[in-house]
């Protein structure tokens, strides 16, 4: 294809180790304009890059200078990043401003990177988690309310404006090389936090199948929302041990008890609010992307705790 | 080497590990399903279980060729004896039969993921919350569940009630009519007498958030078990209403009580045979 006819991608998030497997595996089919709301990234030549907050009004300077066709936004803030009054104000209103820029502008596609943490670890989660399960994290802290409101917003465009062909993924655990979430963080240290009498199943998928399936996501552009997971489960305790961990034991009952002592030593990978997530399961379904998209994910979690395993002992990685 | 390893090799036998190799049980590469069954503790906790169900409670099962070789089924039995022995015994006969064992999962209390130990070990050895949700998901994935509709009010129930079915929740028999699932009726004998109730001790139980706290004795009395295991039984069709529905639950209710009569008469004695 001629590269003038090339579709235009917008891509938020570009600093995001995520976000750079992603350009690398779209730069040859699309022609990309990135974005970062910290800092300027530098990629190749051909790729124009800015350094500019989704909320300011800088950010549509980008959509008047290039006709953009397609966005794909991995520029949300981590639920361990800043305050939740930032995140708020990133996550929520900044999509907002996005989305109705979308509208303005005529892109005619949109993907939207939220997280399984959507639905709250809850001991009465059934399993798996399908599409239509409530999300009911709010309920479980108000660290996660920008969580929760970034879908109902992405939920309100996706019907009011058919014409953006909203996508949404929820995708499990995401680690592997240069992720920096709590979960990841916890793989790679020697010693890691566990509630004591508490086991609970996880999914994780490599940060590079994520960059695959957002790929396919948006290259087929089937609007809707998707759970994204392999169909394999680990317990928690069990991928430390996997990952070389050593597991240090923190008293479970009463709930208070855990939290507290989570707030005084600050504890960043393993915050108070997401104590829930280290007690209770929230397992996905992630049957319809895999069948919608034909996406199987090609590293299995064998591989990906030998990753944290030869990270610790400083061997060279794969 | 982990805990569970340990035991493993100490309490496992090569005929028990032959015997659950034959449970075609799809699990992840680290031996867990997604609802946190996991093959190693199933082990071990049948081959402790086992020992129990032999010697202790001398468990006798009649028509286990009625739980189907494959796909899936829903097994209804009559509750009681405080502590979920019942459940137990039934999984252990299913696992433990000479052809086609499987690996029965029983829908258990929602307080007990909360409890820490129980919830995961109970996870790891096959129960699940009792969440309609997970039945349907379960029975999609070709599983047997174990299901007591009389919930606690059947377990928590004093001795002085034994052997009287408590009122049946009506959800299991919604359940198997959209899923297309046999029930297979169970008459449990025995449980009743392994840990009788006086009365339950209800400010206590509310205090400390679970269903009741019985006066009884701490342990199991070694009563005679005996399990009767009944023809499958399918419903069909689309349903009228919640009348319609209360009746075939009662069409199964009379099939448990007739197989309960059935296994009183053949028990010898209480503590005995």
């Amino acid at each position: 294809m001629a590269e003038e006819k090339k579709p235009k991608v917008l891509i938020t998030g570009a600093r995001g180790a995520l976000a750079q497997q992603v350009i690398t595996r779209m730069k040859s089919h699309f022609r990309l304009v990135i974005v970062d709301f910290r800092r300027r990234v530098v990629m190749d030549e051909d790729i124009p890059s800015y350094f500019v907050h989704i909320t300011k009004r800088g950010f549509e300077d980008i959509f008047r200078e290039h006709k953009i066709d397609g966005i794909i936004h991995l520029g949300r803030m981590e639920s361990d990043e800043s305050n939740r009054f930032s995140r708020y104000n990133a996550n929520v209103l900044g999509t907002q401003n996005m989305l109705d820029l979308c509208i303005k502008y005529n892109v005619s596609q949109v993907l939207i990177l939220s997280t399984f943490f959507v639905y709250g670890a809850n001991a009465y989660n059934p399993v798996p988690l399908d599409e239509g399960a409530p999300l009911k994290a709010s309920a479980l802290t108000k660290n996660l309310v920008d969580t929760v409101e970034l879908e109902n917003l992405a939920h309100i465009y996706m019907w009011k404006h058919r014409d953006l062909n909203l996508t949404i993924l929820r995708p499990c655990n995401i680690v592997g090389p240069g992720v920096r979430n709590s979960m990841s963080l916890l793989l790679s240290r020697k010693t890691s936090p566990v509630l004591i009498g508490f086991n609970p199943m996880m999914q994780f998928i490599h940060i590079g199948d994520i960059a695959k399936a957002i790929v396919k996501a948006y290259k087929k552009n089937t609007p809707g929302i998707y759970n994204v997971a392999p169909n394999d489960w680990v317990g928690y305790q069990d991928a430390l041990v996997a990952s070389g961990c050593r597991r240090i034991p923190i008293p479970s009952i009463p709930p208070v008890v855990p939290m507290t002592i989570s707030r005084f030593l600050n504890l960043k990978s393993f915050p108070s609010y997401l104590i829930n997530y280290f007690k209770y399961p929230a397992i996905i379904d992630g049957s319809l992307f895999a069948k919608t998209f034909n996406f199987k994910p090609s590293r299995g979690l064998d591989y990906i705790f030998q990753h944290y395993r030869r990270k610790k002992s400083k061997k060279p990685i794969d | 080497m982990g805990v569970r390893s340990i035991l493993k090799k100490m309490l496992v036998s090569p005929e028990l590990e032959k015997q659950v190799a034959n449970i075609k049980k799809p699990v992840g590469v680290y031996g867990y399903d997604p609802w946190g069954y996991h093959t190693d503790t199933f082990m071990v906790a049948l081959s402790i279980f086992k020992k129990m169900f032999d010697n202790y409670f001398r468990v006798e099962s009649h028509g286990l060729e009625n739980v189907p070789d494959e796909g899936r089924a829903m097994v209804i039995a009559n509750h009681s004896g405080q502590l979920p022995m019942d459940g137990i015994m039934i999984g252990i006969a299913i696992a433990t039969r000479d052809h086609a064992p499987r690996a029965a999962r029983a829908m258990v209390e929602r307080f007990f993921p909360t409890v820490p130990f129980i919830g995961n070990f109970l996870n790891q050895v096959g129960a699940v919350i009792g969440d309609p949700v997970n039945c349907v998901k379960m029975l999609q994935n070709d599983e047997v569940i174990v299901v007591f509709p009389e919930g606690v009010r059947g377990s928590g129930k004093p001795y002085r009630k034994k052997y009287q079915l408590q009122r049946f929740g009506n959800g299991f028999m919604h359940i198997a009519i959209a899923n297309k699932t046999p029930i297979i009726p169970v008459g449990v004998v025995g449980c009743e007498e392994t840990i009788p109730s006086l009365g339950d001790i209800k400010p206590l139980a509310k205090l400390i958030g679970i269903p009741y706290v019985p006066i009884a004795f701490p342990l199991p009395l070694p009563a005679k078990v005996i399990l009767n295991f009944g023809e499958p039984m399918v419903f069909e069709g689309d349903i009228d209403n919640e009348k319609s529905v209360t009746e075939k639950v009662e069409t199964v209710k009379n099939e448990i009580r007739r197989l309960i009569k059935k296994g009183r008469s053949e028990r010898k004695g209480v503590f005995y045979g």
